[in-house]
């Protein structure tokens, strides 16, 4: 469906014009996989950031773009590709991280195995010879055309997958924070290390159904450090980055609705924005704060 | 084969591309940089659809995109610390920026064409010109004897950063002057292999070549004729398998030639923990 055919210019009443949004199925349908995967994304970044595992889950993401390409060959429903190639993957990353010698060490074969899963991805849309278009919304995204059986699928796999976050949430915290105290005092985080991959993996399939492969990361990565910077907080940090990821991701969608533009475009460009005043504001904050304090602090 | 003069092209370029990417690549595994790659590679995409937009040569805008993307990591990395979190929100966004320049390519330069965003991703080494390939050459030599001029100190800096600083290495400046070169180098890979898949050239061989000797120099050394040899294999399989793209035949083989180091390694590291 042609983005022209659908925008038919603002009104002078936004009321209008936000009933309008909401008068197209394929929209509401868009908004509601959306707000899914942004509370997914929210959720499980938080984690991602606390854990300093940005390499791992962009590698992550980037492992959806083969996993949507091959479903397309194969003629399997894409979201059968992303949830299978997101699994392994992150099964993958576990073995990494498991056997690594060093830092060095885990970033070169965390480089080579994104390598490695973009190399196959073009391969299997050079072997499918109709990609232009397919290909550039698998990277891309694209809010057109969701499906409300779609929908479902994501609403399920989100409640499971935040359930089993739920449940780990304090030992997983307990871990990421302190590893080898929590490995002393009995917490297996090995496995939850393995297990957290795999959450991610999923949320990582979620979400890049709507903003592509390529632009997973930025909710990922971006609402949770903005989160991050307000509070160190767990639970209210959490809660702040699903709402962070909430706002740029119903914003985007409303402006890319209204506007020729890309989604992926609207939905970065917002969360960096907000990122960077929230740095700029508590940079003030600090500095304005009292010597004494900015000397504890430090 | 070699009659081909797409094929000629190709293997000269990829000669020296690949000799870039393996003495670079080495530092980035050295120093745990892959992920400031990884940025590099994203920027890269940004810079050759903005210049596409501004119909200037894509080729320099891949080169301005990532030289001062190598400056902005680096003094980033000198101020605060920038910790991944910032480089990632940063280049989610850069990235981002690149989706809108192909949105607005696409529409306004070559209606129903999305091919130029295809080629600046995954690289087109067979599309080479005589005088591209030329240029390649060029840069490859330049930038390798830059980073063999920096070598040592960069090495004393990447191994001790706290006892070189006291020795007086300058640090920081080699720091940035390093991912500035590493931004060169990117540019120079995304025409060969793209700017996506650039950094299995960059990673995989240096990774093997890491796990197979703890020699600096030797390490160099078998990092750059790795990262040629991938290229050169990756080159013939893809010309004698049309269907096979080349830059997945290259990273492809890189990524085999790591995938066979890691194996060797452990099993080797089994048989002595065996004997022992």
């Amino acid at each position: 469906m042609p983005e022209a055919a659908v925008f038919q210019g603002l009104s002078w009443n936004p009321l209008t014009d936000l009933a309008d949004l909401f008068s197209y199925a394929f929209m509401v349908n868009a908004l509601e996989a959306g707000t899914i995967a942004a509370v997914m994304a929210g959720a499980t970044g938080w984690f991602m950031v606390l854990r300093r595992q940005t390499f791992a889950a962009h590698t992550l993401s980037l492992i959806a773009f083969p996993g949507a390409a091959a479903a397309t060959l194969a003629g399997f429903p894409l979201a059968a590709g992303y949830f299978a190639f997101c699994a392994f993957g992150a099964l993958a990353l576990g073995g990494i991280a498991g056997s690594r010698r060093s830092l060095s060490d885990e970033s070169a074969a965390i480089g080579s195995l994104q390598a490695l899963a973009l190399a196959l991805g073009f391969l299997f849309v050079s072997l499918y010879h109709g990609l232009l278009t397919g290909l550039d919304s698998i990277l891309f995204g694209t809010f057109l055309g969701i499906t409300s059986r779609q929908v479902l699928v994501l609403l399920v796999v989100a409640v499971v997958t935040l359930v089993l976050l739920a449940l780990v949430a304090r030992p997983l915290f307990f871990s990421s924070v302190d590893e080898d105290v929590a490995r002393a005092s009995g917490v297996p985080t090995r496995l939850l290390g393995i297990g957290f991959l795999l959450v991610l993996g999923l949320s990582v399939a979620e979400t890049s159904q709507i903003t592509g492969a390529l632009l997973v990361f930025a909710l990922l990565v971006t609402p949770a450090a903005t989160a991050r910077e307000l509070t160190l907080r767990p639970w209210l940090g959490i809660v702040l980055s699903v709402v962070f990821a909430l706002v740029v991701t119903w914003l985007g969608l409303a402006l890319a609705y209204f506007s020729i533009y890309p989604v992926g475009f609207y939905v970065t460009s917002l969360s960096f924005g907000l990122y960077i005043l929230v740095r700029l504001a508590t940079a003030v904050a600090r500095r304005s704060a009292t010597a004494p304090l900015a000397i504890e602090n430090a | 084969m070699l009659a081909h003069e797409f094929m000629r092209n190709a293997l000269l370029a990829g000669t020296f591309v690949g000799l870039a990417c393996g003495l670079v690549g080495y530092f980035v595994v050295l120093r745990a940089q892959v992920f400031a790659g990884d940025a590099l590679s994203h920027v890269a995409f940004t810079g050759a659809l903005a210049a596409a937009i501004l119909g200037i040569d894509i080729v320099a805008g891949v080169f301005a995109a990532t030289i001062a993307g190598g400056v902005a990591l680096g003094l980033l990395g000198e101020r605060a610390r920038a910790d991944d979190v910032t480089i990632g929100s940063l280049f989610a966004w850069s990235l981002g920026l690149g989706v809108l320049f192909l949105s607005i390519f696409v529409r306004e330069k070559s209606a129903g064409n999305g091919t130029a965003g295809v080629r600046v991703l995954f690289g087109s080494i067979f599309g080479l010109s005589a005088s591209g390939a030329r240029h390649a050459v060029l840069v490859g030599i330049l930038a390798s004897a830059l980073l063999l001029a920096i070598a040592r100190p960069l090495l004393f800096a990447s191994l001790d950063g706290d006892v070189a600083a006291a020795r007086g290495v300058p640090v920081a400046g080699l720091g940035i002057v390093f991912l500035v070169l590493l931004g060169v180098v990117a540019a120079e890979a995304t025409q060969a292999v793209g700017a996506l898949l650039l950094l299995g050239l960059i990673a995989a061989p240096a990774g093997a070549a890491h796990r197979l000797t703890a020699s600096p120099y030797r390490g160099l050394v078998l990092s750059a004729l790795l990262a040629i040899g991938a290229v050169w294999l990756g080159l013939v399989t893809s010309y004698l398998v049309p269907a096979l793209p080349p830059s997945s035949a290259i990273v492809g083989a890189a990524v085999g030639v790591y995938g066979l180091a890691l194996a060797l390694t452990a099993a080797s590291g089994a048989r002595r923990r065996y004997c022992s």
